[in-house]
């Protein structure tokens, strides 16, 4: 059944305030001026040890109006849906404008863009999850943690389920009128154990990535749950006991579960153009993939094809018209290891016209009626091979090395360079095998460099949507939901490091 | 600010009026903010907001206990308020009894409790944004291109139950954070601070701060990875002090799931974890540092109850002289834990015995050594030693014979904060401070020392300036 936007929704009176807030910015002399109706629903569930821990639920309602007037930005937001408070929030949006603009010395441009009438999107998702009866969600993300605390290794376990409902209309002085809904959810669980012996804690949670999809997601669409949960306790029981490892180079073949993760860290944020103008400095930082090396920078292999999109059925971070009223993509990023792309919203296609045709790729997004769209990532993905390349393939070709599975620590400095990860497992490879786990285990490079030591991709069988919910980026900061697909993947000589020896007892 | 007639006391009471479960909690947050922001020394993205939140804690007697149910949303009308109730309500209904179950606190009312929400506008940077500009002008003269954001916003707090309970409180937070470049974009510093109301923020003293650690950086000296003589500065200790505070859960540890865990069972309380001198506490009433005075919890979890809203809070100590003191705590895991209910305190001080002077003072001390701006994209690597991994960022000075003589290449480290707690060779006094990393977004509250660690692990070197 093709979902249909919420009729709670649409009930709401958008399209008047909208009207309002438009025609009163435009009276106090507004270039541009856009309108911004949001309802994001959201419910969390969290249960530990087979015991409903918290379940809550809470919904941002508001509006925005953003306005270019005097060459400056000037944005305000507010709650109170009358028409009375529609025309004061544009007044303060053209008042902030006015502060702004004795110190704005580049004036505010966009990229010109088709004028969208009247149009509407909806997401790819069967039941939207916030209709299923919370106690049915309890029941079956308590059943996980029963399930899992039965195996004696597990001494504790948690289970959440976090979904989304985000409800949207974006209008302009030109004439674009958006409506779009879209469904997102992240189930999680993780068991947890102590070997007895050695003291040495540890966890084990779900590879499950948070998807663009609905309630089936936990029902069996896209997904084994039966058999990651039957699979975890045990997985959990061998890391207890696994060997340290000894720290050195070794080659590295990860999966896409552990992947998207530095897919998204080395090469999502480092395309963003606004953090390679400078615009994020002061917060998450640039971008060593300046723009002067676009169509030069050896990013990695040639091996490497990386694509931008917001159109990928499932992706999070999918959407059919973005927050500036602009139609959502797909376009190269890296080609045969250059770089030859860059995300980027309307003021960032105006400076750079030379780029995607003098337009916008659809990258603007912000996160609550309260926070000004910015340029937010796109689902970034590396492509799979031609071939039908699969794990055993790759790991056959690997003397000494490690199979890295799932994700769990990550950071990376603020110009992308220097990146170090840890995962939830990692199982030796000798003489091209795979073997048991070891543990304390992260590993540390140089994003080219890393990106450079690609040495083969799997097949499309492969290649798994992997993403999260958190992306942090802006100031005020602002979260974004993002995907990233990629296929399992062979590096070599990756810097191992043991984290026990890391961890500064001298 | 609005042309209707609600106030957040009148939604409190109409939601009170209207629950049809045995008990509710009703929080009301009214927030105003206004923000700057600039680039490329051109303002960029600039705003203000207003947005009213409403919370509601359904509480239900089931044969087995208490239930609860929480609905938050966005409501400034009767028919809002009237939705999140009865949704609340639904909620504890179909919900089983909670593990966390306590009775609801009784009721005090606040003196100031009839009092409006205490609003914030742009014109709270009537004196800085023209400096702003010219500060502007001064550092494009010079080559320097700046990067920053200020922000201020006050959220106004009413909590009211049907056990009596009429509390206010007025949250006022404000910070500035400014990066400088070079013109070639090789040197980087960084300057930033808290502020609760922008009478003691200073743009051009900002930049000028930032002329002089460019200055700096003048001469640049290339260092491989190693352990190095480092002094971290308040923002940064205030940076690793954080993430020791809110990891510091005392179900999770009494489970065996942290580094506050006692091997075998239990949880570290009682037990020296710092060297002694050591002063880690929360006081809603430390001076410039004022917080909310009793806890508001939308959601259960390890570290809040909504059982809990409106418990009184006052000052705690985690750790005292070097001894841990405390976890986080609800009533639910005091219980378990066999410990006093110490919830967690939106601020947080680090003292140190004899601590004195300041960085200047600690930099002087130094043969050879490193002296560092601030920490970034800091992340937990293990929870049973609380092993952190982060960054170094916007300067990473040289000291020589006492003196700051160059800018050295940043590093990744790895470190616990438990750890650098017990390895310190030196303390400056404890100045307000503010946290890079978690200081924007999510705790701006802080005041610490300056540390000397004799031996700080960077992993590795960073190409990023």
């Amino acid at each position: 059944m093709t979902p249909t936007l919420d009729p709670t929704f649409l009930d709401l009176p958008y399209r008047a305030l909208g009207d309002v807030a438009l025609q009163r910015a435009s009276e106090l002399g507004a270039d541009h001026a856009d309108f911004r109706f949001e309802r994001v629903r959201y419910q969390h569930l969290g249960v530990r040890d087979g015991v409903l821990q918290g379940a809550a639920d809470s919904e941002d309602l508001g509006f925005a109006v953003r306005v270019i007037h005097r060459g400056a930005w000037g944005f305000a937001a507010g709650v109170v849906l009358t028409p009375q408070e529609a025309a004061a929030v544009a007044e303060r949006a053209v008042a902030v404008a006015v502060v702004a603009a004795d110190m704005t010395s580049t004036p505010v441009e966009i990229a010109d863009e088709p004028v969208h009438a009247d149009v509407t999107w909806v997401s790819a998702y069967e039941q939207n999850p916030l209709e299923v009866p919370t106690a049915e969600k309890a029941d079956l993300l308590i059943g996980w943690t029963d399930r899992l605390r039965r195996h004696a290794a597990v001494q504790h376990a948690t289970a959440s389920l976090q979904q989304v409902q985000e409800n949207k209309y974006y209008a302009d002085l030109a004439g674009t009128r958006t409506t779009q809904q879209r469904v997102r959810l992240q189930p999680h669980f993780e068991a947890m154990g102590t070997d007895e012996a050695t003291g040495v804690f540890d966890s084990m949670a779900t590879l499950a990535p948070p998807v663009g999809r609905g309630w089936e997601y936990l029902t069996g669409s896209g997904y084994d749950w039966d058999a990651e949960l039957a699979e975890v306790p045990e997985l959990l029981a061998e890391k207890l006991v696994a060997p340290t490892v000894t720290p050195g180079t070794y080659d590295l073949v990860i999966d896409p579960s552990n992947l998207w993760l530095t897919i998204h860290e080395s090469i999502g944020h480092a395309t963003e153009l606004d953090r390679a103008l400078g615009y994020e400095a002061n917060y998450a930082g640039t971008s060593f993939a300046t723009y002067d090396q676009l169509g030069s920078l050896q990013y990695g292999s040639p091996l490497m094809q990386v694509t931008g999109d917001r159109t990928t059925e499932h992706g999070l971070a999918t959407i059919g018209y973005d927050d500036e009223g602009v139609a959502t993509q797909e376009w190269d990023i890296v080609r045969d290891g250059v770089l030859v792309g860059y995300q980027l919203d309307r003021p960032m296609a105006r400076m750079k016209p030379e780029l995607n045709g003098g337009r916008s790729n659809g990258c603007a997004y912000a996160d609550s009626p309260g926070h000004i769209p910015i340029q937010r990532m796109a689902n970034v993905s590396l492509q799979p091979a031609a071939e039908d390349i699969g794990l055993e393939d790759l790991v056959g070709q690997v003397e000494n090395g490690l199979y890295v599975v799932g994700d769990k620590s990550w950071s990376i400095d603020m110009q992308r360079f220097n990146f170090q990860f840890t995962g939830q497992r990692f199982f030796e490879i000798r003489d091209g095998r795979l073997g048991g786990q070891v543990r304390d285990v992260a590993y540390q490079a140089t994003t080219t460099e890393f990106w450079g030591s690609l040495a083969a991709v799997g097949g499309p069988a492969t290649w798994v949507l992997g993403g999260a919910f958190n992306c942090g980026k802006a100031q005020p900061g602002q979260v974004a939901a993002v995907s990233h697909g990629c296929p399992v993947s062979l590096f070599r000589d990756v810097r191992i490091l043991n984290t026990n020896d890391e961890g500064g007892a001298r | 600010m609005t042309t209707t007639t609600w106030t957040p006391q009148s939604l409190v009471e109409q939601a009170l009026a209207t629950t049809t479960a045995n008990h509710c909690v009703v929080i009301v947050r009214d927030t105003t903010a206004a923000n700057l922001r600039w680039a490329n020394n051109t303002l960029t993205t600039n705003g203000v907001t207003h947005g009213v939140d409403v919370t509601v804690v359904s509480v239900v007697e089931h044969p087995g206990g208490m239930a609860s149910g929480s609905v938050s949303g966005s409501a400034t009308t009767q028919a809002q308020v009237a939705g999140l109730v009865a949704a609340a309500d639904a909620a504890a209904r179909a919900a089983s009894p909670a593990e966390d179950a306590q009775p609801l606190v009784a009721g005090q009312e606040s003196p100031d409790w009839e009092q409006p929400p205490v609003p914030t506008d742009i014109t709270v940077f009537d004196r800085f944004a023209p400096a702003l500009g010219e500060a502007f002008g001064t550092a494009g003269a010079a080559g320097r291109t700046l990067y920053g954001f200020v922000s201020h916003a006050h959220t106004t707090t009413y909590l009211g139950s049907t056990t009596g309970l009429r509390l206010r409180h007025v949250q006022p937070t404000g910070h500035v954070g400014c990066t400088g470049k070079d013109r070639s974009l090789t040197r980087s510093a960084w300057v930033g601070g808290a502020t609760r109301d922008f009478s003691d923020v200073d743009a051009l003293a900002l930049e000028a701060e930032l002329a002089q650690r460019l200055a700096w950086a003048e001469r640049q000296v290339d260092l491989p990875a190693g352990r190095y003589d480092t002094v971290l500065p308040p923002t940064a200790v205030a940076d690793l002090m954080i993430d020791a505070y809110w990891y510091a859960g005392a179900r999770t540890a009494h489970e065996g799931q942290s580094a506050y865990s006692r091997r075998g069972g239990g949880t570290r309380i009682g037990e020296r974890i710092a060297r002694p001198g050591v002063t880690l506490y929360s006081d809603p009433h430390e001076p410039h540092l004022e917080c909310a005075p009793f806890v508001t919890a939308a959601t259960s979890d390890n570290e809040q109850s909504v059982f809990d809203n409106g418990l009184p809070l006052g000052r705690t100590d985690w750790i005292a002289d070097g001894e841990l003191r405390a976890l986080l705590q609800t009533r639910h895991s005091a219980g378990l834990t066999e410990q006093p209910v110490t919830p967690y305190v939106d601020n947080l001080v680090l003292s140190v015995e004899g601590g004195t002077g300041d960085i200047d003072t600690m930099v002087r001390g130094i043969e050879r050594g490193l002296l560092i701006t601030c920490l970034w994209y800091i992340r937990e690597v293990d929870p049973q030693s609380l092993l952190l991994t982060g960054l170094t960022r916007d300067g990473v000075y040289l000291v020589e014979g006492g003196e700051i003589t160059g800018a050295v290449n940043n590093f990744r480290w790895n470190e616990s904060p438990l750890e650098l707690l017990n390895r310190f060779t030196h303390a400056s006094a404890t100045v307000p401070s503010f946290s890079r990393e978690w200081g924007d977004d999510y705790f701006s509250r802080t005041a610490t020392p300056a540390l000397r660690i004799p031996d700080f692990n960077m992993s590795s070197v960073s190409q990023a300036r």
